[in-house]
C-alpha cells in the first residue's frame, strides 16, 4: 500500500461552481473541479491526445476535452464519449478551510 | 448463441472503424470485415497537416486502435485491398483480382479525394495534395530546409500546411483565387483576421491570384502566374477541396446526390446497406436540411450511428456541426454552418488572438468561431442548441458568465 500524501493546490474561490482550473503537483499535471459546491481532482490532461482538461468545458458532472469532445464523469474518471476510451485517473481531494487539497500516490 | 453472420465495411477509415468497432461494443458476434486500400490501419487525419508533417509523431501514434485491440475485438482488417464492385442483388462485393466477398450487411465509408488541379505541370514531382498519410510522407521526405513551397488554396488545409511548412523552415507562400481567405467557411472579418495573423507569421500570402502552370525539367522549379510572372519553388501543395467517393454506390444503383443519400440514422437506399463520413449527404434536423460534412466529428459519430443502424438499433443522428483547425500557435473552432445571420458578437480580443465571434440570427446562434478559446465556444454550441435567447451586447460583455446564460 502506498502512502497519500495531500498538497495544497488552490483556494476554494479560486474554482467557480461548473468549472476547472489546472495545477501542478511536482511534475503530475491535474484538473481541479467545482461540481455543485464540491471539489474533484483528476489527471489534467485527455486520455485520448495531450491536451489540457483545465481548458475544457465543464458540463454538471462531466468534463468535455477542449479538442476533441471527449467527455469523461468527474467524480469517477470514467471515459463516456469517444474519441476517449481510457478512463482518467482521479485523486482524493480534501477542503480544510478555504484551502483545496489533492493527494497524490507518495 | 452463435452468429453466422459477415458484416463488411468498405473503407478502414475513422468512419470505417467507428462502425467495426460499434458493431462490437454492441455486441455483435458475427464476423467484421473491414476493407480499406490504403497499407494503414484506420488513421487521425487532423495530424497529418501538422505533427504527423512535422515529424513528431509516428505512424502507428496516429492509428485509432492499434493491430492488437482490433484483434482482440475480432475484427478481421483487409488491408491494401481495392473493391471494385458491389453486388447488390448477390449481396456480394468484389475485390480487385475477382474475389468476392459475400456480406449479410455492408457499410460504404470510402470518404473522399482530392480535387485535381487540371493545369500544366501539375503531374511533376514537387507537386503535392495532402489528404493520406502517404501524401504526408512524400512531402515531409520533400521539404528541405530554406525551400519555398508554393501552396495553392486558402482554406484550412492550405493554411494548416503553411503554418507547418514554415515551422519546417520553408518560405510559404499561399496563393487564393479567391479576395479572402476560406472565404466559404467563415465570415470577411475572420478572413482578415486570418490574413493577418499568418502574414505575421512569416507566411506570403497573395489574394486573387491564381496559377497558370507548373514548371520544371523533371521535377517541380517555378510556377508561373496568369501574366507570365514566375515564382521558384520547389515543393508546391495543393488543397482546392476534395470530391466524395461515391462511384462505387452509384455503380451498385444506390441514390447519390452530393454525395451517398442516406437517413438520419445513416441508411442508404438499399436496407442491407449503411453509409457514413465524409462520404454521405444526410438530413440535419437542428439545422433544417441536408449537408455532406468532411469533419472529424461526423465521420465518427455518423460511423457509430451507422453500426447501430446495421444492427437494428437504428438512432437518428443530428448534432450541429464542429471543426477545428490549428494553424502555428492558433486553436480555431467552428460550430454551425451560419448562411444567413443578422448580427455577429466578437467576445474576447482579436488583436491578442483570443476570441470568439457569435452569428445570431433571430437572438440565437446560429453559429461561431473560436480563436484560443474553446470554452465558450462550447458554451455557445450548448446555447445554440437549446436555442436559448442571447443578446450581442451580454455576449461581448467580459462581466457576463457564459454558463450562466444557459441556465435561463
Amino acid at each position: 500500500m502506498s502512502e497519500i500524501e495531500y498538497h495544497a493546490v488552490a483556494k476554494t474561490d479560486e474554482i467557480m461552481e461548473e468549472d476547472v482550473k489546472g495545477v501542478f503537483v511536482g511534475d503530475e499535471e491535474i484538473a481541479v473541479y467545482n461540481v455543485e459546491g464540491e471539489y474533484y481532482a483528476t489527471h489534467g490532461i485527455c486520455t485520448h491526445e495531450n491536451v489540457g482538461l483545465a481548458d475544457g468545458f465543464v458540463e454538471g458532472d462531466l468534463i468535455e476535452c477542449p479538442l476533441h469532445s471527449a467527455c469523461f464523469e468527474i467524480k469517477t474518471g470514467k471515459a463516456v464519449n469517444p474519441p476517449a476510451e481510457i478512463d482518467l485517473k482521479t485523486y482524493p481531494v480534501k477542503v480544510e478551510g478555504d484551502t483545496i487539497y489533492v493527494g497524490i500516490e507518495k | 448463441m452463435s452468429d453466422d453472420r459477415t458484416f463488411v465495411i468498405i473503407g478502414a477509415s475513422q468512419a470505417g472503424g467507428w462502425v467495426a468497432q460499434t458493431l462490437r461494443n454492441e455486441g455483435f458476434e458475427g464476423k467484421v470485415i473491414l476493407i480499406g486500400e490504403e497499407p494503414y490501419l484506420p488513421y487521425e487525419r487532423p495530424p497529418l497537416s501538422k505533427a504527423a508533417l512535422l515529424g513528431e509523431v509516428t505512424v502507428d501514434s496516429t492509428y485509432f486502435w492499434q493491430q492488437e485491440a482490433l484483434d482482440e475485438a475480432n475484427i478481421e482488417v483487409r488491408l491494401n485491398t481495392r473493391v471494385t464492385a458491389i453486388d447488390r442483388d448477390a449481396k456480394e462485393i468484389e475485390i480487385e483480382g475477382g474475389d468476392r466477398i459475400a456480406y449479410d450487411k455492408l457499410a460504404i465509408t470510402t470518404g473522399a479525394r482530392v480535387r485535381k488541379l487540371p493545369i500544366e505541370g501539375a503531374d511533376l514531382p514537387g507537386v503535392f495534395y495532402l489528404r493520406t498519410m502517404e501524401d504526408t510522407l512524400a512531402i515531409r521526405a520533400a521539404v528541405k530546409d530554406g525551400a519555398t513551397a508554393m501552396i495553392v488554396g486558402g482554406g484550412w488545409i492550405g493554411l494548416e500546411c503553411a503554418a507547418t511548412l514554415t515551422k519546417l523552415g520553408c518560405k510559404s507562400i499561399v496563393v487564393e483565387a479567391a479576395d479572402r481567405l476560406c472565404g466559404r467557411a467563415v465570415t470577411p472579418e475572420i478572413s482578415d483576421w486570418m490574413y493577418k495573423f499568418h502574414t505575421e507569421h512569416g507566411v506570403d500570402v497573395r489574394l486573387s491570384t491564381g496559377i497558370e502552370k507548373f514548371e520544371g525539367n523533371g521535377q517541380l522549379e517555378r510556377v508561373v502566374l496568369p501574366g507570365g510572372d514566375t515564382i521558384d519553388c520547389s515543393i508546391a501543395v495543393v488543397g482546392i477541396g476534395v470530391i466524395p467517393n461515391v462511384e462505387l454506390a452509384q455503380d451498385a444503383g444506390l441514390e447519390i446526390d452530393n454525395g451517398i443519400v442516406v437517413d438520419e440514422c445513416a441508411r442508404t437506399s438499399d436496407p442491407d446497406i449503411v453509409a457514413a463520413g465524409d462520404v454521405t449527404n444526410h438530413p440535419n434536423d437542428l439545422l433544417g436540411r441536408r449537408i455532406r460534412l468532411e469533419s472529424y466529428e461526423n465521420a465518427q459519430n455518423q460511423g457509430i450511428t451507422a453500426g447501430k443502424a446495421m444492427l437494428d438499433k437504428a438512432e437518428p443522428y443530428s448534432e450541429i456541426p464542429w471543426f477545428w483547425s490549428d494553424q502555428f500557435d492558433a486553436n480555431l473552432q467552428m460550430i454551425g454552418l451560419p448562411q444567413d445571420w443578422d448580427e455577429t458578437a466578437t467576445r474576447g480580443d482579436e488583436a491578442s488572438n483570443e476570441f470568439v465571434t457569435f452569428y445570431l440570427k433571430d437572438g440565437i446562434i446560429d453559429g461561431a468561431i473560436s480563436v484560443n478559446n474553446p470554452r465558450d465556444l462550447r458554451v455557445g454550441k450548448r446555447l445554440m442548441q437549446g436555442k436559448k435567447q442571447v443578446t450581442a451586447a451580454e455576449l461581448v460583455d467580459p462581466e457576463t458568465k457564459m454558463q450562466a446564460l444557459l441556465k435561463r
